[in-house]
């Protein structure tokens, strides 16, 4: 028997998913950044940051299966000088929530967090697996800035300002294949929404794997003479409350559309910063408060009702309120 | 208030026995400190200040490389208190050695006060790092002690854990990550009184064969006599020539020094020292009428 029928065929993180994008760009970036040490607890091939290991064996750092003591270490490290990315599943980073919250936020760490697996994006691994509830709870951390990029091209933008940028972190990757949204010429600023496609009867805000949804959505509402703007909101935490502003007051409507459970994510801080600005009308499409299941993520979009039809049905919805 | 400067190598002529009553006097005002920072507070953790006071003095008054003036020298040694809720008795410790101001620290749990119920680093950047759920500040030394060896720096590490502590799941991940990475510049202290929150360990969940867990774990473990100043400086030389992580398992008494005080659980924390609690405590300590006055009367 040869070695290669005899071992498994391994579904790691490859191809175009962000996941793989984020631990190309980490490795790309380590010269340029050299206090940056990875922190790994057995998934750094669904992670991406294989190909850290790989690069810049010396400044990756294995915890194995111990996400609690991982996480607060990298707040003793960042004590010490260093630049620790802490890498493990999303659902994961929920376990360790609490060392996050005091010894990188509390403490002010330069610390970043990066988790991939999030939402039903995670496809087969199940409910237990898929993290709904990420952006929320970190987002309640004071102090704690809260990425999603949507494409490689911006997760490779985001992973450098997050570097560049000192303090603690949240950021989302994605563990499946991604759609790419954005040339070379696209600009990721820590704190920036950008208006994809512009319209006049709503706006849709969206994030992550929903971004290419509410673009699809936006064409699909165009056929029925129905003109929806589009914004990437990249930046959950702070929010780019001018821009929401701005499409409040431009547009009259707005559809909020995330991966995550539809309380306290994206559209609960769309919510909020219209309830301070310019109140209008919003309808949220993510899941509905309850947990995943198994499924291919674009099985799971239909049957959670994330995918770009329930889009353009809230999108309708939404314009029904609009006076 | 007296405060002592804290004695260099330069300065440090003493015999050894001199510097054991040096930092048996300055456990004493760990321990008056405390007393009074509490019941000022109107609530906070008597119990394991008063246990871990020794080692405190040991750790702030011979066996560590930090002066107040270098609280930012990055070859300085690093305190972590994990048990946290022992503030009372870091500030005093502090106060004494220089860190901070004797009587500000006095000012404990108190708005605007940067000597807050628990430490907190933005508050004081000689506390090394924010603690007060158990069983996190063990792992941020593990996290230091890792982040320095990348660094080649040769500083060392200090930590302290009460026992109820290492009921934390975190603490055991902790201990193998040490032992896996080799971080033979840390050091631990296990302040054991034998208490924790409510009731006894052994009544609450059991922790011996502490020893052996330890030594499983792959640490270099010592036992001690969490009160005996020689012993514990011994410890720490020890603890500075293995090629192991290590462990110092410090026998103590909760409360110690304060005879109403001493293996009582109830004065483990949530306590509002009255007046004469207080006095009877500082009395205790052989505190003098005019030191009674000058902790209580601010
Ligand atoms: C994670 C966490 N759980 C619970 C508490 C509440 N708490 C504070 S002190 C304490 C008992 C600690 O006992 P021990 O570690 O033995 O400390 P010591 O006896 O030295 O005071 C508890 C349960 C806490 N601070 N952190
Ligand atoms: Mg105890």
């Amino acid at each position: 028997m040869s070695s290669n029928t005899a071992s498994p065929a391994l579904i790691a993180s490859n191809g175009d998913s962000l996941r793989e994008a984020f631990g190309k760009s980490l490795s790309s970036l380590a010269d340029e950044f050299p206090k940056l040490v990875v922190l790994d607890a057995d998934i750094a091939g669904g992670t991406g940051v294989h190909h850290f290991r790989k690069s810049h064996p010396e400044r990756f750092v294995q915890f194995g299966i111990a996400e609690q003591n991982m996480m607060a270490a990298a707040g003793g490290m960042a004590a010490v000088g260093l630049m620790p990315v802490v890498t493990t599943f999303a659902v994961f980073c929920l376990r360790a929530i609490e060392q996050a919250r005091l010894s990188l936020c509390y403490a002010r760490r330069n610390a970043k967090i990066v988790a991939s697996h999030p939402g039903l994006d995670v496809g087969p691994d199940g409910g237990s697996a898929q993290a709904l509830e990420d952006l929320a709870a970190f987002r309640a951390i004071p102090g704690m800035t809260v990425i999603s990029p949507a494409d490689a091209i911006e997760m490779a933008q985001a992973t450098r300002a997050i570097l560049e940028f000192d303090g603690p972190v949240y950021m989302r990757t994605g563990r499946s294949p991604s759609v790419r949204l954005f040339g070379a010429d696209h600009k990721f600023e820590i704190g920036k929404g950008q208006i994809l496609r512009d319209g006049h009867d709503l706006t849709i805000i969206a994030c992550g794997a929903e971004v290419a949804r509410a673009l699809d959505a936006a064409d699909a509402l165009k056929e029925d003479g129905i003109s929806a703007r589009v914004v990437n909101m990249p930046t959950i935490k702070p929010i780019d409350m001018d821009l929401i502003a701005r499409c409040a007051r431009e547009t009259g409507a707005i559809v909020t559309a995330e991966d995550h459970n539809i309380h306290g994510g994206l559209g609960g801080a769309v919510a909020e910063s219209l309830a301070a600005t310019v109140p209008c009308p919003v309808e949220f499409v993510g899941v509905k408060d309850v947990f995943g299941a198994s499924g291919e993520p674009e099985e799971l979009a239909y049957a959670f009702e994330i995918a770009a039809p329930f889009i353009v049905a809230a999108a309708r919805k939404v314009l029904k309120r609009k006076k | 208030m007296n405060i002592q400067v804290k004695p260099t190598p330069a300065n440090d002529t003493g015999t050894a026995q001199k510097i054991e009553q040096q930092l048996a006097e300055a456990a004493r005002f760990v321990r008056m400190h405390s007393i009074a920072s509490i019941y000022h507070a109107g609530s906070g953790h008597p119990g394991g200040a008063m246990s871990s006071a020794d080692l405190l003095a040991c750790l702030y008054g011979a066996e560590m490389n930090v002066w107040p003036r270098g609280i930012d020298d990055p070859m300085r040694d690093r305190f972590v208190l994990s048990k946290g809720h022992a503030a009372p008795a870091l500030y005093a410790v502090g106060a004494y050695y220089g860190f901070c101001s004797p009587k500000e620290s006095l000012k404990l749990r108190k708005l605007n006060s940067p000597f807050q119920g628990h430490p907190h680093v933005l508050d004081l950047p000689w506390v090394e790092t924010s603690t007060g759920s158990l069983g996190q500040g063990f792992s941020v030394a593990i996290g230091m002690a890792l982040g320095l060896k990348i660094q080649n720096n040769p500083a060392r590490v200090y930590t302290m854990l009460g026992d109820g502590e290492l009921q934390e799941g975190e603490v055991w991940e902790a201990a193998m990550s040490g032992a896996h990475h080799k971080l033979d510049t840390l050091t631990a202290v296990i302040d054991y009184n034998k208490l924790q929150s409510d009731n006894t360990n052994d009544a609450i969940m059991r922790l011996e064969p502490l020893g052996d867990k330890w030594r499983a774990f792959g640490w270099d473990v010592q036992e001690i006599d969490g009160h005996d100043i020689a012993a514990i400086l011994a410890a720490f030389r020890h603890a500075g020539t293995t090629s192991l992580p290590s462990v110092i398992i410090a026998h103590t008494v909760k409360g110690k020094g304060v005879p109403y005080m001493e293996n009582i659980p109830a004065w483990h924390g949530s306590v509002k020292f009255t007046r004469l609690q207080a006095e009877e405590a500082l009395a205790a300590l052989n505190a003098s009428a005019d030191e009674i006055k000058e902790f209580l009367d601010v």
